[in-house]
């Protein structure tokens, strides 16, 4: 798939001066009365958009099951944090690790194929984790797994205060925000761009591009992975939803709507699309599966670039006259 | 001689004949999946909601116009096909230029649109459809007792799927088809309309799905998310098999099913997954599936 954008210039024009107005008011927004749970899970989303967009915007692979990995790390540092009683940092950290296990065995298995059937493949290896999610004793079926505590951050910062889990967890978004663009900047970054321009290309350039590919899929199942587990710190709960497709789906959809290949994209996206259905949730039941996939047509068929997108087109149109 | 591995000779016929029937399924979905990929060379998700909408096109006439199972067999196809000119006109036409993720991306909002107002019509819980009083009962065969009904999905869908084949491959009408697949500029000089005929390609695979969904209606509870839970085996079954070849996909539709039946037998945990597990597999000894052809 092609970004909305793909020369260094236009990300550098618009790119950090938004940035910095967003830090600034994710930094106020919980003293001004936003609900700093629904900021938290907004972040989570909007990490794991992050890191949805590596793949898809920055290396041309779309996986249709990401929502396994984030849900596979949401339960599994759940379980690690309730019924072990690790703290939250290492069950945060284990269903990172976990994630990105995972990562390497799909990856595997899933690059083998390309294009449409590289997202059938990962849609359908995502069903099976959910398949055994829903069958393994650990996870609660269709309870979910519940009431998993906040506990104290390295035994110092107490999370079950709102306010400080909602800078560890803004904390936590930035450093993935800034590692994506690290990645993404790096020479590493610059073959996966190559590969997602030409494949063959990169192929007769000697690259070996099934690693590259499989290193940037497991990259981005270890930033979803990491995202569900914050997820599951921030509500204390991880549930069949979090694994299930249309999850996957949504993913697409907030880095599609926000705008794929750019950084700020996805977040505006996952912003975009919580808010959405939180507004929607208790007005409209149903509904929101119609307005959701109403917005998936109406960006397939004319906004294709996405929000972040279009504004940097439209700076660059300013800027040439 | 009544067991086999412990197992009795009549549930494992029993569990071997449910899994032909969910095979049958997965043969007549593969195939239009195909067929549709094939032309358009897009991935149609919405393929379940079709197969969903088919179910429920039956189910509604019957509980408000009294149009019974044998009418619905007719009508439903007309009207999922309808729908499917409608999606074909006034979304797909404008993706053919771009990357085929796309396709697959705008059909699976489609979906969703579709599941979402079932949801809110019909609500989650399941619906009955009665068995057709010519179809109610079983024959004896000696060794199992075979319900007519699932008799008659399975030699349905096969002759349907078998009719497909024999339509695109043996006739006329599928040489241009095949023809416009490979070349669609060359087949338009030939004084051929290519965009009528790729609207029809469209419906016909919708046709196909809603058939799939009456055949089903009896033998299933019909849910608004009957349709997403099965295009994701479908998937499943079309990498397996590869879509370049139309018997090629009824043939690993029909062989799933069965192992997806010996595996309730044997393994029952299993069940839900194994086509996930025979696909990885496949994968990791013939990447492009078992009829496809490595590009």
């Amino acid at each position: 798939m092609t970004p909305a954008h793909s020369s260094p210039l236009a990300s550098s024009l618009l790119g950090p001066r938004l940035w910095l107005l967003g830090l600034v008011l994710l930094l106020v927004a919980p003293f001004v009365g936003v609900y700093p749970v629904f900021l938290m899970n907004a972040l989570c989303f909007a990490m794991f958009a992050c890191a949805f967009n590596l793949l898809l915007g920055f290396t041309g692979l779309l996986s249709f099951g990401h929502a396994a990995f984030m849900g596979s790390a949401a339960y599994i540092s759940g379980w690690l944090v309730r019924s072990a009683q690790w703290p939250p940092e290492l069950g945060v950290l284990g269903g990172t690790l976990a994630a990105a296990l995972l990562g390497v065995l799909v990856g595997v298995v899933a690059i083998r194929r390309q294009g449409i059937y590289f997202a059938m493949v990962t849609l359908a290896m995502a069903q099976m984790i959910y398949f055994i999610c829903l069958q393994a004793p650990f996870t609660g079926g269709e309870d979910g797994l519940q009431g998993v505590p906040r506990g104290t951050l390295l035994g110092l910062l107490p999370l079950d205060n709102d306010r400080v889990l909602y800078f560890v967890v803004l904390a936590i978004f930035v450093a993935v925000f800034l590692g994506v663009v690290r990645i993404v900047h790096s020479p590493y970054g610059q073959v996966l761009k190559a590969i997602r321009e030409n494949e063959p290309r990169a192929i007769s350039l000697g690259y070996e591009v099934d690693r590259y590919k499989l290193l940037a899929f497991v990259l981005s199942t270890t930033l979803a992975g990491l995202a569900g587990a914050v997820k599951t710190v921030v509500l204390g709960f991880a549930t069949l939803s979090d694994v299930h497709w249309s999850l996957s789906g949504e993913v697409v959809l907030m880095t599609l709507l926000g705008g794929m290949g750019t950084f700020a994209g996805p977040v505006v996206g996952a912003f975009t699309i919580v808010g959405l259905q939180n507004f929607l949730a208790d007005r409209v039941g149903s509904w929101v599966t119609v307005i959701i996939g109403a917005i998936f047509v109406f960006c397939v068929i004319a906004f294709r670039k996405g929000i972040v997108g279009e504004l940097l087109a439209w700076q660059i149109r300013r800027r040439a006259r | 001689m009544s067991e086999i591995f412990g197992i009795p000779i009549p549930a494992l016929l029993g569990q071997l004949l449910l899994g032909l029937v969910n095979g049958s399924f997965y043969a007549m979905l593969s195939l239009g999946l195909a067929v549709i990929f094939g032309l358009l060379g897009i991935v149609n998700f919405a393929h379940g909601a079709l197969y969903m909408i088919g179910a429920y096109v039956a189910w509604y006439s019957l509980e408000k116009f009294g149009l019974n199972y044998w009418l619905a067999l007719l009508l439903s196809p007309l009207v999922v096909g309808l729908l499917g000119v409608l999606i074909e006109r006034l979304f797909l036409k404008r993706l053919y230029k771009l990357d085929p993720l796309y396709g697959l991306l705008l059909t699976f909002g489609l979906a969703l649109i579709a599941e979402g107002l079932f949801r809110d019509q019909f609500g989650v819980s399941g619906q009955q459809y009665p068995v057709p009083e010519l179809l109610q009962g079983a024959t004896n065969l000696g060794f199992m007792v075979l319900p007519n009904y699932r008799a008659w999905v399975v030699l349905s869908c096969l002759s349907i799927c078998l009719g497909t084949w024999f339509l695109i491959e043996k006739t006329r009408l599928g040489a241009t088809l095949r023809a416009s697949t490979e070349n669609p500029t060359l087949v338009q000089a030939f004084g051929i309309n290519v965009p009528l005929m790729v609207t029809l390609t469209y419906a016909g695979g919708a046709g196909l799905a809603a058939i799939a969904g009456v055949l089903a209606a009896p033998v299933i509870q019909i849910t608004p998310l009957m349709g997403s839970n099965l295009i994701i085996v479908v998937f499943a079954v079309v990498v397996i098999g590869g879509m370049g070849s139309i018997l090629g996909s009824i043939l690993t539709g029909v062989l799933l099913g069965l192992l997806e039946g010996l595996t309730k037998v044997f393994y029952p945990e299993a069940s839900s997954i194994v086509v996930f597990v025979i696909m990885v597999i496949v994968l990791m000894v013939r990447p492009a599936g078992l009829f496809g052809k490595e590009k």
